[in-house]
């Protein structure tokens, strides 16, 4: 009979951290700053983005020339994962739908993200309107970090002074491109507010940070970047980590458990090796998890126990309750006036040169809260599919010699079209807050396990009223700010039928909620330092913890809760005895 | 690190985008390419992908009558003018029988529509349409080239060349020969100092819009 045999290692660390995205990044870098060992443990490869990324590379080095087939970002697209992962499924209660996103590999999702970094307001962490539980925390106890996160990591954009939507630290934002300049134009004359955007971009050198390069606009963040010129948690947190010696990483090693004694207390956690299919435990004096807001909810209700018989953690029933992702609307044209335009190299940074923050009273509108437009278009580098929509448009204006043409064709004359409208297109998406619902979350799927043998998610999400109208809205806004300026539309009409284009729940890869915190332990699963309420020596630092996020995108949040919590640890580990 | 200093830890990179540049694929016709040599592996792109890569490489779905297919109404679809050099001649029937390998949804409405289109004229030329002449091959792509006028009976036609229509295109504007042709300037390390401002001129705009 064959026997498996668990590795048990011996060494005790001061802390055990599950994942080495933008929360495990974070309070791993701060606690093997401060001199605590650190054991990092990340499910996918380590990845360097200085060797690893597909930055500068052409369409024609992919045998699909960037199509989607594999990575659902294109091929030079730095994200390891996607919806789906082989072997490791996840299912949804009939009725309902949840598309969950993971990125296997060390930084996790922050090798590909969009890098808009936006703070939450006041507002955002005690809401007036009542819709909503206020978090535990307010802005003001949140804003030195968000602070302290600008100085250290590096954030474009200007000051604005703008309601809920305070301003950071900011380097020169981008100036901006020409279809955005015709987007200020006409979202002003819609009455929709444009500033300079916010992103994690070294526009210029950070006062006191070494070991990266400032941006050469490429436009390619998505890519990850090879002189670390913006944001990711493996070129920013996790490798200057290691530099320090107080941190190390094992890769490929996908968390089962989290170990706890007949006290309830965490000793460490039990994984298998993707690599060998091995066995192994760990143990340290506290375990972080910042796996991701719905992998850390499975981690802890997989981690049953005589002390923790309903998961870790989970006395309050609420682990992988509230879950919300952000609502997501989208509306593509282009502009006549940019036919034939001129060709010179605006590829930018790869974040946002202009976005809108939301700019309207609800007390006027049928639906709470509010959403940001992110705007695109222009002369992209060339990808697969880039110009299908040429085809489909080219009969909608007229031609050079003023006569419109029939829509569709073929040789010189398309070949010349293609040409024409290249660079034309113009794109506006909405992201918007989704309401956190004790009646949308994930549990354990109690008949499936994955690969690994370790039983997996089950979703249960539906949007309500609130965000279908949300939607409606963005539709109505997208159409008015492309009227105003002189665009025309050539995505679908999107109407009741289609829920005005709301996206797929989870669509927009901004999971959290699904161990919020807040003072009360029946109420909530973390206490206001992202603590367990039931499990001293557990913390979570991932989306989780949110209790309602704003319309703002989750990173920057993330990150300044992370560094908190982690600079929490520090102060209060003789009290914690951690 | 200054952007200067970006730049220079980039030409080793450079470089190495270079060599890449001359050992892929595309520009060669497309029988070499379908003979796939082992494709290089990027730095990044993790092992099941390159090895699915070349899986998909090392097949065949199209033979050789259907290439031939593919590689006149890729050039018809963009063909040699004045300023760059036609479908074929940018790799773009290899291309396709790798995609529609990677894209399986493609394979029947692909393969199913070369041979309507050979149908189609068989009926009217006793001949395949590689056999037609010039002017019977436009005339029918005249047919399925244009939806909204196409009739009710060739609408099978204009799904298809609508397919083939966005592969070439696909293939050829992201080929070395495309990406030249339309002009892309970017994916080189650079200043980024706004709108250049002849252009802000041309559209009306001025340095502190």
């Amino acid at each position: 009979m064959r026997t498996i045999e668990i590795q048990e290692q011996q060494e005790v660390y001061d802390a055990i951290v599950v994942g080495s995205g933008a929360g495990g990044g974070m309070a791993g870098y701060v606690l093997a700053k401060a001199g605590l060992k650190v054991l990092m443990l990340e499910a996918g490869p380590f990845f360097d983005p200085a060797k690893d990324a597909l930055q500068l590379r052409w369409p024609w080095e992919s045998p699909r020339r960037g199509a989607s087939t594999i990575r659902p970002f294109g091929d030079f697209d730095a994200a390891y994962g996607g919806w789906q992962l082989d072997g490791e499924p996840y299912s949804t209660v009939e009725g309902t739908d949840f598309q969950w996103f993971r990125a296997r590999m060390l930084g996790g999702r922050t090798n590909h993200w969009g890098r808009i970094s936006l703070r939450m307001g006041p507002d955002d962490f005690k809401p007036k309107d009542g819709v909503t539980d206020a978090w535990p925390i307010t802005y003001d106890e949140v804003k030195p970090f968000y602070d302290k996160v600008d100085r250290m990591i590096g954030i474009y954009g200007t000051v604005e002074g703008l309601p809920n939507e305070p301003d950071g630290i900011f380097l020169k934002p981008p100036k901006p491109r020409l279809n955005e300049l015709f987007i200020k134009q006409g979202a002003k004359k819609a009455g929709v507010t444009v500033i300079p955007g916010r992103g994690s971009v070294l526009t210029e050198a950070l006062p006191g940070v070494e070991g990266r390069g400032t941006c050469f606009f490429c436009g390619q963040c998505g890519r990850s970047c090879k002189v670390y010129g913006d944001f990711s948690s493996s070129s920013c947190l996790v490798i200057p980590a290691i530099k320090t010696n107080n941190l190390k990483v094992i890769d490929n090693a996908m968390v089962r458990e989290v170990l706890t004694n007949d006290e309830g207390i965490a000793t460490g956690v039990s994984y298998v090796s993707t690599k060998d299919m091995q066995e192994y435990s760990v143990r340290g004096k506290m375990v972080i998890l910042g796996a991701s807001a719905c992998e850390s909810a499975r981690l802890m209700l997989n981690s049953k126990s005589k002390a923790h018989p309903g998961g870790l953690g989970n006395s309050s029933g609420l682990v992988g309750r509230y879950l919300h992702d952000s609502t997501g609307s989208s509306m593509s044209g282009f502009l006549p006036q940019l036919l034939e335009r001129k060709r010179y190299n605006e590829d930018g940074t790869g974040s946002v040169h202009i976005y809108s923050p939301w700019w309207l009273d609800n007390k006027k509108l049928d639906f709470p809260r509010g959403y940001h437009i992110e705007y695109g278009g222009g002369l992209h580098m060339p990808s697969y599919g880039f110009l299908d929509w040429v085809p489909a448009v080219n009969g909608m204006v007229a031609g050079k010699d003023g006569k419109k043409k029939e829509q569709g064709g073929y040789g010189v004359s398309l070949k010349n079209d293609y040409r024409r409208f290249y660079g034309a297109n113009v794109g506006m998406a909405g992201r918007g807050t989704a309401l956190a619902r004790k009646d949308n979350y994930c549990e354990i799927d109690p008949k499936k396990v994955d690969k690994f043998g370790i039983p997996t998610l089950r979703f249960h999400y539906k949007w309500g009223s609130e965000e279908v109208a949300q939607a409606k809205h963005m539709q109505e806004t997208f159409k008015e700010i492309m009227h105003q300026m002189g665009a025309i539309v050539t995505s679908p009409s999107y109407g009741p039928d289609t829920s005005y284009g709301l996206d797929a729940p989870g669509y927009i890869i901004h999971e959290g909620g699904t161990t919020r915190m807040g003072d009360d332990p029946k109420t909530s699963v973390l206490n206001k330092w992202n603590q367990s309420h039931d499990c001293k020596n557990l913390f979570v630092v991932d989306a989780g913890p949110f209790v309602q996020q704003g319309d703002k995108n989750l990173t920057w949040s993330i990150l300044a809760l992370s560094m908190r919590a982690a600079e929490h640890i520090l102060e209060e580990r003789s009290k914690l005895n951690v | 690190m200054d952007r200067r200093k970006s730049i220079k830890v980039l030409g080793l990179t450079a470089v190495g985008t270079g060599l890449l540049v001359e050992s892929c694929q595309q520009g060669k016709p497309e029988k070499e390419a379908a003979h796939a040599d082992e494709l290089k592996k990027l730095p990044g792109v993790q092992d099941f992908e390159h090895e699915r890569n070349n899986t998909l490489n090392n097949e065949r779905y199209f033979d050789e009558h259907e290439m031939a297919t593919i590689t006149v109404l890729a050039d018809i679809i963009i063909p040699k003018d004045e300023y760059s050099e036609s479908a074929s001649k940018a790799g773009v029937p290899g291309f396709i029988e790798f995609m529609v390998k990677d894209i399986p949804d493609y394979k029947l409405p692909m393969r199913g529509g070369l041979k309507w289109l050979d149908i189609q004229c068989l009926k009217r030329h006793r001949k395949v349409f590689v056999e037609c002449d010039e002017k019977q091959q436009l005339a029918i792509v005249d047919e399925i080239a244009y939806p909204q006028q196409a009739k009710p009976e060739m609408q099978q036609g204009v799904a298809f060349f609508g397919l083939m229509r966005n592969l070439t295109a696909s293939g050829f504007f992201t080929s070395e020969i495309g990406v030249k042709d339309i002009g892309y300037q970017g994916n080189r390390p650079g200043p980024w100092d706004g709108v250049p401002a002849d252009v802000l001129k041309q559209y009306g705009f001025t340095e502190d819009t």
